[in-house]
Protein backbone atom coordinates (compact mmCIF):
# COMPACT_ATOMS: atom_id res chain seq x y z
CA UNK A 1 0.00 0.00 0.00
CA UNK A 2 2.88 2.31 1.05
CA UNK A 3 3.97 2.12 -2.83
CA UNK A 4 0.10 2.91 -4.13
CA UNK A 5 0.12 6.31 -1.86
CA UNK A 6 4.02 6.88 -3.13
CA UNK A 7 2.76 6.72 -6.72
CA UNK A 8 0.18 8.32 -6.02
CA UNK A 9 1.48 11.56 -4.39
CA UNK A 10 3.90 11.73 -6.89
CA UNK A 11 1.29 11.90 -9.89
CA UNK A 12 -0.25 14.54 -7.83
CA UNK A 13 2.50 15.99 -7.32
CA UNK A 14 4.26 15.65 -10.90
CA UNK A 15 0.85 17.20 -12.47
CA UNK A 16 0.70 20.57 -10.57
CA UNK A 17 2.87 23.72 -12.53
CA UNK A 18 4.17 24.71 -8.86
CA UNK A 19 6.46 21.44 -8.85
CA UNK A 20 8.48 22.65 -11.91
CA UNK A 21 9.24 26.47 -10.51
CA UNK A 22 12.23 24.92 -9.13
CA UNK A 23 13.86 23.29 -11.85
CA UNK A 24 12.95 26.24 -14.50
CA UNK A 25 14.71 28.58 -12.13
CA UNK A 26 17.63 26.59 -11.96
CA UNK A 27 17.24 25.82 -15.83
CA UNK A 28 17.25 29.38 -16.16
CA UNK A 29 19.77 30.53 -13.96
CA UNK A 30 22.66 27.79 -14.94
CA UNK A 31 22.07 28.66 -18.11
CA UNK A 32 22.66 32.20 -17.88
CA UNK A 33 25.45 32.04 -16.43
CA UNK A 34 26.78 28.76 -18.14
CA UNK A 35 26.38 30.89 -21.48
CA UNK A 36 27.76 34.23 -20.35
CA UNK A 37 31.11 31.88 -19.21
CA UNK A 38 30.78 30.16 -22.37
CA UNK A 39 31.83 33.13 -24.52
CA UNK A 40 33.05 35.54 -22.10
CA UNK A 41 34.06 33.16 -18.52
CA UNK A 42 37.85 32.56 -20.11
CA UNK A 43 38.99 36.37 -19.33
CA UNK A 44 36.68 36.65 -16.14
CA UNK A 45 38.51 33.63 -14.77
CA UNK A 46 42.19 34.61 -16.24
CA UNK A 47 41.17 37.59 -14.77
CA UNK A 48 40.15 36.08 -11.02
CA UNK A 49 43.26 33.54 -10.75
CA UNK A 50 45.78 36.31 -11.84
CA UNK A 51 46.87 36.94 -8.28
CA UNK A 52 48.09 33.62 -8.14
CA UNK A 53 49.69 33.52 -11.61
CA UNK A 54 52.30 35.58 -10.35
CA UNK A 55 53.44 33.13 -7.69
CA UNK A 56 52.21 29.65 -9.32
CA UNK A 57 52.67 28.10 -13.05
CA UNK A 58 48.91 27.42 -14.16
CA UNK A 59 49.31 24.77 -16.62
CA UNK A 60 46.36 22.92 -18.01
CA UNK A 61 42.51 23.41 -18.63
CA UNK A 62 41.46 25.07 -15.16
CA UNK A 63 38.92 26.62 -16.29
CA UNK A 64 36.55 23.26 -17.02
CA UNK A 65 33.36 22.01 -16.17
CA UNK A 66 33.55 20.91 -12.53
CA UNK A 67 35.37 24.46 -11.59
CA UNK A 68 32.66 26.29 -13.29
CA UNK A 69 30.42 23.42 -12.02
CA UNK A 70 31.30 23.82 -8.18
CA UNK A 71 30.88 28.02 -8.43
CA UNK A 72 27.66 27.52 -10.34
CA UNK A 73 26.68 25.31 -7.33
CA UNK A 74 27.59 27.76 -4.67
CA UNK A 75 25.74 30.29 -6.46
CA UNK A 76 22.24 28.35 -6.41
CA UNK A 77 22.87 26.41 -3.30
CA UNK A 78 21.55 29.39 -1.10
CA UNK A 79 18.23 29.68 -3.15
CA UNK A 80 17.47 25.99 -3.13
CA UNK A 81 15.56 26.23 0.56
CA UNK A 82 13.32 28.67 -1.52
CA UNK A 83 12.25 26.56 -4.47
CA UNK A 84 11.76 23.37 -2.29
CA UNK A 85 9.39 24.43 0.40
CA UNK A 86 7.03 25.61 -2.64
CA UNK A 87 6.82 21.73 -2.74
CA UNK A 88 6.92 20.80 0.72
CA UNK A 89 4.79 23.47 2.19
CA UNK A 90 1.52 22.74 -0.62
CA UNK A 91 1.83 19.00 0.92
CA UNK A 92 -0.53 18.69 3.11
CA UNK A 93 -2.11 22.08 3.29
CA UNK A 94 -2.90 22.07 0.06
CA UNK A 95 -5.36 19.15 0.21
CA UNK A 96 -6.50 20.69 3.24
CA UNK A 97 -6.83 24.62 0.72
CA UNK A 98 -8.09 21.84 -2.21
CA UNK A 99 -11.40 19.92 0.55
CA UNK A 100 -9.39 16.84 -0.73
CA UNK A 101 -8.72 15.74 3.07
CA UNK A 102 -12.61 14.65 3.16
CA UNK A 103 -12.25 12.11 0.53
CA UNK A 104 -8.20 11.09 0.98
CA UNK A 105 -8.86 10.59 4.44
CA UNK A 106 -11.77 8.27 4.04
CA UNK A 107 -10.01 5.99 2.14
CA UNK A 108 -9.24 2.44 4.14
CA UNK A 109 -5.25 3.57 4.57
CA UNK A 110 -4.26 4.59 8.00
CA UNK A 111 -3.19 8.49 8.76
CA UNK A 112 0.18 7.23 9.72
CA UNK A 113 0.51 5.54 6.11
CA UNK A 114 -0.45 8.61 4.94
CA UNK A 115 1.90 11.49 5.80
CA UNK A 116 4.43 8.86 5.52
CA UNK A 117 3.54 8.86 2.16
CA UNK A 118 3.49 12.42 2.07
CA UNK A 119 6.99 12.77 3.56
CA UNK A 120 8.65 10.17 1.41
CA UNK A 121 7.05 11.92 -1.70
CA UNK A 122 8.82 14.89 0.02
CA UNK A 123 11.88 13.32 0.14
CA UNK A 124 11.59 11.73 -3.65
CA UNK A 125 11.00 15.36 -5.14
CA UNK A 126 13.64 16.69 -2.86
CA UNK A 127 16.65 14.18 -4.30
CA UNK A 128 15.01 14.59 -7.90
CA UNK A 129 15.28 18.16 -7.59
CA UNK A 130 19.02 17.75 -6.19
CA UNK A 131 19.57 15.57 -8.91
CA UNK A 132 18.70 17.83 -11.20
CA UNK A 133 20.68 20.73 -9.79
CA UNK A 134 24.28 18.72 -9.55
CA UNK A 135 23.38 17.70 -13.23
CA UNK A 136 22.72 20.61 -14.91
CA UNK A 137 25.71 22.44 -12.74
CA UNK A 138 28.25 19.50 -12.93
CA UNK A 139 27.05 17.35 -16.06
CA UNK A 140 26.31 20.34 -18.44
CA UNK A 141 28.80 22.70 -17.26
CA UNK A 142 31.49 19.68 -17.79
CA UNK A 143 29.89 19.18 -21.69
CA UNK A 144 30.60 22.28 -22.54
CA UNK A 145 33.61 23.43 -20.91
CA UNK A 146 35.21 19.49 -20.73
CA UNK A 147 36.73 17.91 -17.44
CA UNK A 148 39.86 19.14 -15.85
CA UNK A 149 41.33 19.27 -12.21
CA UNK A 150 39.29 21.29 -9.78
CA UNK A 151 41.39 24.12 -7.93
CA UNK A 152 39.60 25.30 -4.83
CA UNK A 153 40.64 28.47 -2.11
CA UNK A 154 39.37 27.53 1.15
CA UNK A 155 41.88 28.71 3.35
CA UNK A 156 44.53 27.38 1.46
CA UNK A 157 44.30 26.15 -2.30
CA UNK A 158 43.54 22.74 -3.42
CA UNK A 159 43.74 21.49 -6.73
CA UNK A 160 42.22 18.12 -7.37
CA UNK A 161 43.36 15.72 -10.18
CA UNK A 162 40.71 14.99 -12.64
CA UNK A 163 40.14 11.77 -11.68
CA UNK A 164 39.64 12.14 -7.54
CA UNK A 165 36.77 14.96 -8.38
CA UNK A 166 33.69 13.11 -9.57
CA UNK A 167 33.08 10.80 -5.96
CA UNK A 168 33.64 14.72 -3.87
CA UNK A 169 30.29 15.48 -6.38
CA UNK A 170 28.62 12.31 -5.65
CA UNK A 171 29.00 12.09 -1.74
CA UNK A 172 28.47 16.14 -2.16
CA UNK A 173 24.65 15.14 -3.65
CA UNK A 174 24.22 12.78 -1.17
CA UNK A 175 25.18 15.37 1.54
CA UNK A 176 23.05 18.60 0.04
CA UNK A 177 20.12 15.96 -0.71
CA UNK A 178 19.74 15.10 3.23
CA UNK A 179 20.04 18.75 3.91
CA UNK A 180 17.36 19.56 1.67
CA UNK A 181 15.10 16.84 2.55
CA UNK A 182 15.84 18.58 6.26
CA UNK A 183 14.05 21.80 5.00
CA UNK A 184 11.10 19.84 3.36
CA UNK A 185 10.51 18.47 6.28
CA UNK A 186 10.54 21.67 8.01
CA UNK A 187 7.57 22.81 5.26
CA UNK A 188 6.04 19.27 6.06
CA UNK A 189 5.81 20.05 9.46
CA UNK A 190 4.07 23.97 8.99
CA UNK A 191 1.81 22.19 6.17
CA UNK A 192 0.40 20.20 8.38
CA UNK A 193 -0.67 22.42 11.06
CA UNK A 194 -2.45 24.96 8.58
CA UNK A 195 -5.29 24.96 5.30
CA UNK A 196 -3.26 27.36 3.26
CA UNK A 197 0.19 26.54 1.97
CA UNK A 198 1.53 30.23 1.97
CA UNK A 199 1.90 29.57 5.99
CA UNK A 200 4.09 26.59 5.68
CA UNK A 201 6.85 28.06 3.24
CA UNK A 202 6.92 32.08 5.12
CA UNK A 203 7.21 30.13 8.20
CA UNK A 204 9.89 27.61 7.10
CA UNK A 205 12.11 30.65 5.68
CA UNK A 206 11.62 32.31 8.71
CA UNK A 207 12.73 29.33 10.72
CA UNK A 208 16.07 28.98 7.92
CA UNK A 209 16.78 32.82 8.78
CA UNK A 210 16.27 33.20 12.12
CA UNK A 211 18.11 30.10 12.97
CA UNK A 212 21.19 31.50 10.48
CA UNK A 213 21.26 34.82 12.79
CA UNK A 214 20.92 33.35 15.82
CA UNK A 215 23.56 30.73 15.13
CA UNK A 216 25.93 33.73 13.94
CA UNK A 217 25.64 35.55 17.33
CA UNK A 218 28.95 36.67 19.25
CA UNK A 219 27.32 35.23 22.57
CA UNK A 220 29.35 32.19 24.76
CA UNK A 221 25.56 30.56 24.94
CA UNK A 222 24.55 30.77 21.48
CA UNK A 223 28.12 29.01 21.03
CA UNK A 224 26.72 26.13 23.16
CA UNK A 225 23.80 25.52 20.97
CA UNK A 226 25.02 26.37 17.48
CA UNK A 227 25.94 22.52 17.00
CA UNK A 228 22.69 21.95 17.94
CA UNK A 229 20.67 24.01 14.87
CA UNK A 230 20.43 22.17 10.93
CA UNK A 231 21.36 25.46 9.57
CA UNK A 232 25.26 24.87 10.89
CA UNK A 233 25.04 22.03 8.33
CA UNK A 234 23.39 23.28 5.49
CA UNK A 235 26.49 23.87 3.64
CA UNK A 236 28.74 21.07 4.79
CA UNK A 237 28.59 19.85 1.37
CA UNK A 238 31.55 21.34 0.85
CA UNK A 239 33.31 19.54 3.45
CA UNK A 240 33.98 17.18 1.00
CA UNK A 241 36.14 19.61 -1.51
CA UNK A 242 39.42 19.68 1.20
CA UNK A 243 42.06 17.52 0.87
CA UNK A 244 41.45 14.68 3.69
CA UNK A 245 37.75 14.63 4.46
CA UNK A 246 36.57 15.02 7.49
CA UNK A 247 34.47 12.50 8.28
CA UNK A 248 33.94 12.51 11.48
CA UNK A 249 31.99 16.27 10.78
CA UNK A 250 30.09 14.60 8.35
CA UNK A 251 29.08 11.91 10.51
CA UNK A 252 28.14 14.84 13.13
CA UNK A 253 26.47 16.98 11.11
CA UNK A 254 24.28 13.63 9.16
CA UNK A 255 23.40 12.91 12.96
CA UNK A 256 22.21 16.30 13.50
CA UNK A 257 20.18 16.66 10.67
CA UNK A 258 18.41 13.10 10.50
CA UNK A 259 17.84 14.26 14.43
CA UNK A 260 16.18 17.03 12.93
CA UNK A 261 14.07 14.79 10.17
CA UNK A 262 13.48 12.28 12.38
CA UNK A 263 11.64 14.49 15.46
CA UNK A 264 9.75 16.10 12.86
CA UNK A 265 8.40 13.43 11.15
CA UNK A 266 7.72 11.72 14.84
CA UNK A 267 5.69 15.47 15.60
CA UNK A 268 3.92 15.98 11.92
CA UNK A 269 2.95 12.25 12.44
CA UNK A 270 1.75 12.59 15.91
CA UNK A 271 -0.42 16.03 14.92
CA UNK A 272 -1.84 14.55 11.38
CA UNK A 273 -3.33 11.30 13.10
CA UNK A 274 -4.48 13.26 16.22
CA UNK A 275 -6.28 15.86 13.92
CA UNK A 276 -9.70 16.47 13.28
CA UNK A 277 -10.67 17.59 9.94
CA UNK A 278 -13.04 20.37 9.46
CA UNK A 279 -11.84 21.54 6.20
CA UNK B 1 -32.55 -3.72 18.49
CA UNK B 2 -32.15 -5.88 15.46
CA UNK B 3 -29.20 -7.99 14.81
CA UNK B 4 -28.47 -6.71 10.98
CA UNK B 5 -27.39 -3.36 11.97
CA UNK B 6 -25.04 -1.69 9.76
CA UNK B 7 -24.39 1.50 12.29
CA UNK B 8 -25.33 1.56 15.67
CA UNK B 9 -24.15 4.79 17.18
CA UNK B 10 -24.64 4.97 21.10
CA UNK B 11 -24.17 8.10 23.39
CA UNK B 12 -22.27 10.21 20.46
CA UNK B 13 -20.41 13.53 21.75
CA UNK B 14 -18.44 15.90 20.14
CA UNK B 15 -17.53 19.50 22.07
CA UNK B 16 -15.66 21.47 20.98
CA UNK B 17 -14.27 23.70 23.58
CA UNK B 18 -17.57 25.18 24.53
CA UNK B 19 -19.62 24.03 22.13
CA UNK B 20 -21.62 21.11 22.09
CA UNK B 21 -22.20 19.99 18.38
CA UNK B 22 -23.21 16.73 18.87
CA UNK B 23 -25.02 15.43 22.23
CA UNK B 24 -25.31 12.17 23.39
CA UNK B 25 -26.96 10.72 20.23
CA UNK B 26 -28.10 7.30 19.47
CA UNK B 27 -28.56 6.27 16.16
CA UNK B 28 -29.52 3.06 14.26
CA UNK B 29 -28.68 1.77 10.50
CA UNK B 30 -30.06 -1.59 9.48
CA UNK B 31 -28.85 -3.20 5.98
CA UNK B 32 -31.24 -1.95 3.03
CA UNK B 33 -31.93 1.03 4.25
CA UNK B 34 -32.31 4.65 2.63
CA UNK B 35 -32.38 6.34 6.36
CA UNK B 36 -32.49 10.18 6.05
CA UNK B 37 -30.37 12.09 8.18
CA UNK B 38 -32.35 15.54 8.70
CA UNK B 39 -31.59 18.27 10.70
CA UNK B 40 -31.21 22.59 10.22
CA UNK B 41 -28.33 23.92 10.00
CA UNK B 42 -26.00 23.90 12.68
CA UNK B 43 -27.84 20.32 14.18
CA UNK B 44 -24.96 18.72 13.83
CA UNK B 45 -25.55 16.08 10.93
CA UNK B 46 -21.62 17.01 9.61
CA UNK B 47 -19.93 16.79 12.61
CA UNK B 48 -21.64 13.38 12.72
CA UNK B 49 -21.09 11.86 9.77
CA UNK B 50 -17.88 13.14 10.02
CA UNK B 51 -17.16 11.00 13.18
CA UNK B 52 -18.86 8.22 11.06
CA UNK B 53 -16.23 8.27 8.71
CA UNK B 54 -14.06 9.03 11.38
CA UNK B 55 -12.18 12.24 10.11
CA UNK B 56 -13.27 13.78 13.77
CA UNK B 57 -12.88 11.87 16.83
CA UNK B 58 -15.74 12.02 19.35
CA UNK B 59 -15.33 13.29 22.39
CA UNK B 60 -17.52 10.58 24.15
CA UNK B 61 -19.74 7.26 23.08
CA UNK B 62 -19.20 4.75 20.46
CA UNK B 63 -19.64 3.46 16.64
CA UNK B 64 -20.04 0.27 15.72
CA UNK B 65 -20.37 -0.29 12.04
CA UNK B 66 -20.57 -3.59 10.35
CA UNK B 67 -20.56 -4.94 14.03
CA UNK B 68 -17.37 -3.51 14.71
CA UNK B 69 -16.16 -0.65 17.07
CA UNK B 70 -15.03 2.35 14.59
CA UNK B 71 -11.92 3.32 16.27
CA UNK B 72 -10.62 -0.10 15.93
CA UNK B 73 -11.66 -1.32 12.84
CA UNK B 74 -11.14 2.21 11.00
CA UNK B 75 -9.37 0.75 7.51
CA UNK B 76 -11.72 -2.39 7.79
CA UNK B 77 -14.29 -1.01 7.84
CA UNK B 78 -13.80 2.01 5.50
CA UNK B 79 -13.54 -0.64 2.89
CA UNK B 80 -16.75 -1.13 2.62
CA UNK B 81 -17.79 2.42 3.18
CA UNK B 82 -18.47 5.00 -0.30
CA UNK B 83 -19.12 8.59 1.03
CA UNK B 84 -19.31 12.30 -0.16
CA UNK B 85 -18.50 14.32 2.97
CA UNK B 86 -20.54 18.06 2.02
CA UNK B 87 -19.41 19.21 -1.40
CA UNK B 88 -17.10 16.81 -3.34
CA UNK B 89 -13.70 18.06 -3.60
CA UNK B 90 -11.03 17.03 -6.61
CA UNK B 91 -7.83 17.78 -7.34
CA UNK B 92 -8.95 20.42 -10.11
CA UNK B 93 -5.75 20.00 -12.24
CA UNK B 94 -6.35 16.36 -12.46
CA UNK B 95 -9.16 14.70 -15.09
CA UNK B 96 -12.45 12.76 -14.10
CA UNK B 97 -10.75 9.83 -14.69
CA UNK B 98 -7.36 10.51 -12.84
CA UNK B 99 -9.06 11.39 -9.74
CA UNK B 100 -10.98 8.26 -9.66
CA UNK B 101 -7.87 6.58 -10.92
CA UNK B 102 -6.26 8.09 -7.20
CA UNK B 103 -9.36 7.31 -5.06
CA UNK B 104 -9.69 4.05 -6.37
CA UNK B 105 -6.36 2.87 -5.53
CA UNK B 106 -6.04 4.00 -1.97
CA UNK B 107 -9.19 2.07 -1.68
CA UNK B 108 -8.28 -1.25 -3.04
CA UNK B 109 -10.71 -0.97 -6.07
CA UNK B 110 -10.77 -1.96 -9.32
CA UNK B 111 -8.98 0.71 -11.65
CA UNK B 112 -9.22 -0.67 -15.15
CA UNK B 113 -10.06 1.26 -17.40
CA UNK B 114 -13.45 -0.62 -18.31
CA UNK B 115 -14.64 -0.43 -14.52
CA UNK B 116 -13.88 2.99 -14.27
CA UNK B 117 -15.22 4.11 -17.72
CA UNK B 118 -18.63 1.83 -16.10
CA UNK B 119 -18.54 4.10 -13.05
CA UNK B 120 -18.37 7.65 -15.22
CA UNK B 121 -20.90 6.09 -17.52
CA UNK B 122 -23.31 5.16 -14.91
CA UNK B 123 -23.19 9.42 -13.82
CA UNK B 124 -23.39 10.42 -16.90
CA UNK B 125 -19.63 11.40 -17.24
CA UNK B 126 -18.18 9.34 -19.89
CA UNK B 127 -17.73 11.48 -22.47
CA UNK B 128 -16.04 14.33 -20.54
CA UNK B 129 -13.37 11.59 -18.92
CA UNK B 130 -10.49 13.43 -20.14
CA UNK B 131 -11.59 16.89 -18.96
CA UNK B 132 -9.73 18.41 -16.09
CA UNK B 133 -11.91 18.53 -12.96
CA UNK B 134 -11.77 22.58 -13.28
CA UNK B 135 -13.42 22.64 -15.87
CA UNK B 136 -16.39 20.77 -14.41
CA UNK B 137 -19.76 22.79 -13.34
CA UNK B 138 -20.55 22.19 -9.46
CA UNK B 139 -23.60 19.15 -11.03
CA UNK B 140 -21.00 16.99 -12.67
CA UNK B 141 -18.66 17.27 -9.91
CA UNK B 142 -21.19 16.08 -7.46
CA UNK B 143 -22.00 13.10 -9.81
CA UNK B 144 -18.31 12.50 -9.78
CA UNK B 145 -18.65 12.48 -5.96
CA UNK B 146 -20.86 9.82 -6.28
CA UNK B 147 -18.72 8.07 -8.88
CA UNK B 148 -15.96 8.09 -6.58
CA UNK B 149 -18.50 6.76 -3.79
CA UNK B 150 -19.02 3.40 -5.73
CA UNK B 151 -16.03 2.62 -7.41
CA UNK B 152 -15.08 0.08 -5.00
CA UNK B 153 -18.67 -1.27 -4.45
CA UNK B 154 -18.92 -0.62 -0.97
CA UNK B 155 -21.85 -1.98 1.17
CA UNK B 156 -22.62 1.31 3.03
CA UNK B 157 -22.55 4.32 1.26
CA UNK B 158 -22.93 7.95 3.15
CA UNK B 159 -24.47 10.90 1.01
CA UNK B 160 -24.13 14.20 3.00
CA UNK B 161 -26.03 16.93 1.08
CA UNK B 162 -25.68 14.76 -2.30
CA UNK B 163 -27.87 17.05 -4.32
CA UNK B 164 -27.19 20.97 -3.02
CA UNK B 165 -26.68 23.03 -6.16
CA UNK B 166 -28.13 20.86 -8.21
CA UNK B 167 -30.80 22.14 -10.62
CA UNK B 168 -34.01 19.88 -10.63
CA UNK B 169 -33.03 17.89 -13.64
CA UNK B 170 -29.67 17.09 -11.53
CA UNK B 171 -31.95 16.42 -8.73
CA UNK B 172 -33.86 14.10 -10.37
CA UNK B 173 -30.84 11.79 -11.66
CA UNK B 174 -28.96 11.79 -8.35
CA UNK B 175 -32.33 10.66 -6.64
CA UNK B 176 -32.75 8.19 -9.23
CA UNK B 177 -29.33 6.89 -9.01
CA UNK B 178 -29.89 6.02 -5.31
CA UNK B 179 -33.03 4.93 -5.80
CA UNK B 180 -31.64 2.30 -8.16
CA UNK B 181 -28.36 1.70 -5.89
CA UNK B 182 -30.82 0.75 -3.04
CA UNK B 183 -33.33 -1.16 -4.87
CA UNK B 184 -31.15 -3.12 -7.76
CA UNK B 185 -27.81 -3.26 -5.98
CA UNK B 186 -29.19 -3.38 -2.52
CA UNK B 187 -26.61 -0.85 -1.23
CA UNK B 188 -27.43 0.65 2.43
CA UNK B 189 -27.33 4.53 2.13
CA UNK B 190 -27.33 7.15 4.70
CA UNK B 191 -28.67 10.02 3.13
CA UNK B 192 -28.58 13.68 5.02
CA UNK B 193 -30.29 16.48 2.72
CA UNK B 194 -31.79 19.83 3.48
CA UNK B 195 -34.80 18.65 0.45
CA UNK B 196 -36.99 17.19 2.95
CA UNK B 197 -39.11 15.87 -0.06
CA UNK B 198 -36.41 14.51 -1.60
CA UNK B 199 -35.90 12.35 1.40
CA UNK B 200 -39.71 11.79 1.77
CA UNK B 201 -39.34 9.61 -1.43
CA UNK B 202 -36.64 7.71 -1.23
CA UNK B 203 -36.20 7.34 2.33
CA UNK B 204 -37.45 4.39 4.21
CA UNK B 205 -36.37 5.27 8.08
CA UNK B 206 -35.10 8.18 9.11
CA UNK B 207 -33.92 10.76 12.12
CA UNK B 208 -34.69 13.98 13.12
CA UNK B 209 -31.66 15.87 15.10
CA UNK B 210 -31.32 18.96 16.45
CA UNK B 211 -29.26 20.58 18.46
CA UNK B 212 -26.70 17.56 18.61
CA UNK B 213 -29.65 15.18 19.84
CA UNK B 214 -31.95 12.84 18.65
CA UNK B 215 -35.46 14.52 17.97
CA UNK B 216 -36.72 11.26 16.51
CA UNK B 217 -36.28 8.39 14.61
CA UNK B 218 -38.50 5.76 13.16
CA UNK B 219 -40.02 4.56 9.77
CA UNK B 220 -41.03 7.89 7.38
CA UNK B 221 -44.58 6.53 7.24
CA UNK B 222 -45.03 5.44 11.18
CA UNK B 223 -43.70 8.83 11.71
CA UNK B 224 -45.34 11.23 8.94
CA UNK B 225 -48.38 8.81 10.00
CA UNK B 226 -48.42 9.68 13.71
CA UNK B 227 -50.74 12.63 13.62
CA UNK B 228 -53.09 13.91 11.64
CA UNK B 229 -52.79 15.20 7.97
CA UNK B 230 -53.69 18.54 7.01
CA UNK B 231 -55.88 18.63 3.64
CA UNK B 232 -57.31 21.02 1.22
CA UNK B 233 -60.16 20.25 -0.81
CA UNK B 234 -60.80 22.50 -3.50
CA UNK B 235 -64.74 22.76 -3.89
CA UNK B 236 -67.19 24.70 -5.70
CA UNK B 237 -69.72 25.01 -2.79
CA UNK B 238 -67.64 26.09 0.71
CA UNK B 239 -71.18 26.32 3.22
CA UNK B 240 -72.72 23.05 1.88
CA UNK B 241 -69.00 21.33 2.44
CA UNK B 242 -68.89 22.67 5.80
CA UNK B 243 -72.17 21.44 6.54
CA UNK B 244 -71.13 18.29 5.81
CA UNK B 245 -67.50 17.85 7.44
CA UNK B 246 -69.74 19.00 10.88
CA UNK B 247 -71.26 15.40 10.45
CA UNK B 248 -67.48 13.84 11.33
CA UNK B 249 -68.19 15.38 14.42
CA UNK B 250 -64.20 14.73 16.04
CA UNK B 251 -62.84 13.15 13.11
CA UNK B 252 -62.15 16.32 11.57
CA UNK B 253 -61.18 19.71 12.31
CA UNK B 254 -61.61 22.67 10.03
CA UNK B 255 -58.56 24.62 10.19
CA UNK B 256 -59.32 27.15 7.62
CA UNK B 257 -62.22 28.61 5.15
CA UNK B 258 -60.96 30.04 1.60
CA UNK B 259 -62.99 31.22 -1.45
CA UNK B 260 -62.85 28.08 -3.29
CA UNK B 261 -60.96 25.62 -0.46
CA UNK B 262 -61.29 24.43 2.70
CA UNK B 263 -58.25 23.45 4.98
CA UNK B 264 -59.09 20.78 7.24
CA UNK B 265 -57.11 18.20 10.00
CA UNK B 266 -58.25 14.35 9.61
CA UNK B 267 -56.55 11.07 10.05
CA UNK B 268 -55.79 10.10 6.75
CA UNK B 269 -58.39 7.37 6.21
CA UNK B 270 -61.17 9.38 6.88
CA UNK B 271 -60.08 11.53 3.40
CA UNK B 272 -61.70 8.90 0.99
CA UNK B 273 -64.70 9.47 3.25
CA UNK B 274 -65.00 12.68 3.02
CA UNK B 275 -64.16 13.26 -0.89
CA UNK B 276 -67.20 10.76 -1.19
CA UNK B 277 -69.80 12.39 0.91
CA UNK B 278 -68.62 15.38 -1.25
CA UNK B 279 -69.19 14.13 -4.37
CA UNK B 280 -72.44 11.91 -3.32
CA UNK B 281 -73.76 15.51 -2.61
CA UNK B 282 -73.23 17.34 -5.35
CA UNK B 283 -69.97 19.35 -4.91
CA UNK B 284 -67.23 19.44 -7.27
CA UNK B 285 -63.77 18.67 -6.08
CA UNK B 286 -61.59 20.19 -7.97
CA UNK B 287 -58.36 19.25 -5.76
CA UNK B 288 -57.38 17.35 -3.03
CA UNK B 289 -53.94 18.33 -1.56
CA UNK B 290 -52.45 16.76 1.72
CA UNK B 291 -50.31 19.32 3.19
CA UNK B 292 -49.13 16.75 6.15
CA UNK B 293 -45.77 17.03 4.14
CA UNK B 294 -42.43 16.05 6.27
CA UNK B 295 -41.48 19.49 5.78
CA UNK B 296 -44.16 20.52 7.70
CA UNK B 297 -43.82 17.46 10.04
CA UNK B 298 -39.58 18.55 10.19
CA UNK B 299 -40.62 22.14 11.23
CA UNK B 300 -42.92 20.63 14.34
CA UNK B 301 -39.99 18.48 15.56
CA UNK B 302 -37.17 21.52 15.15
CA UNK B 303 -38.91 24.46 15.95
CA UNK B 304 -41.92 22.59 17.58
CA UNK B 305 -44.57 24.23 15.76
Amino acid sequence: MMLTIIQTELIKMFRKWRTYIGFIVILVLAGIVQTALYYEGKSAAEHAISNFSDNFVMLGNLFNGYFIGKILLQALYIHIPFLIVLVGGDLLAGEATAGTYRMLLTRPVTRLKLVTGKFLSGFIYTALFMGFVFLISIGVSCLLFGTGELIMVKEKIYIFAADDVLWRFILAFLFATLSMITVITISLFFSSLVANAIGPIISTMAVIIVSLIISNLPFDFVQEIRPYFFTNYLNDWTLFFVDKVEYKEVFKAVLVLLGHIIGLYAITSYIFVKKDILS
Amino acid sequence: MQSDAIIEVRGLTKKYKEILAVNNLDLNLYEGDVFGFLGPNGAGKSTTIRMLLSLIKPTAGSINIFGKPLNENREDILRNVGAIVEKPDFYLYLSAYKNLEIFGKLSGADTSKKHIMEMLELVGLAKRYKSKVKTYSHGMKQRLGLAQALLHDPKLIILDEPTTGLDPQGIKEIRDLILHLSKDKHKTILLSSHILKEVEIIANRMIIINKGTTQIEGKVQDLLSKDNLSTEFEIDDIEKGVEILTNFNQLVTIKEKRNKSIIIEAEREIIPQINKQFVENGINVSSIVQSRSLEEYFLKITEGK
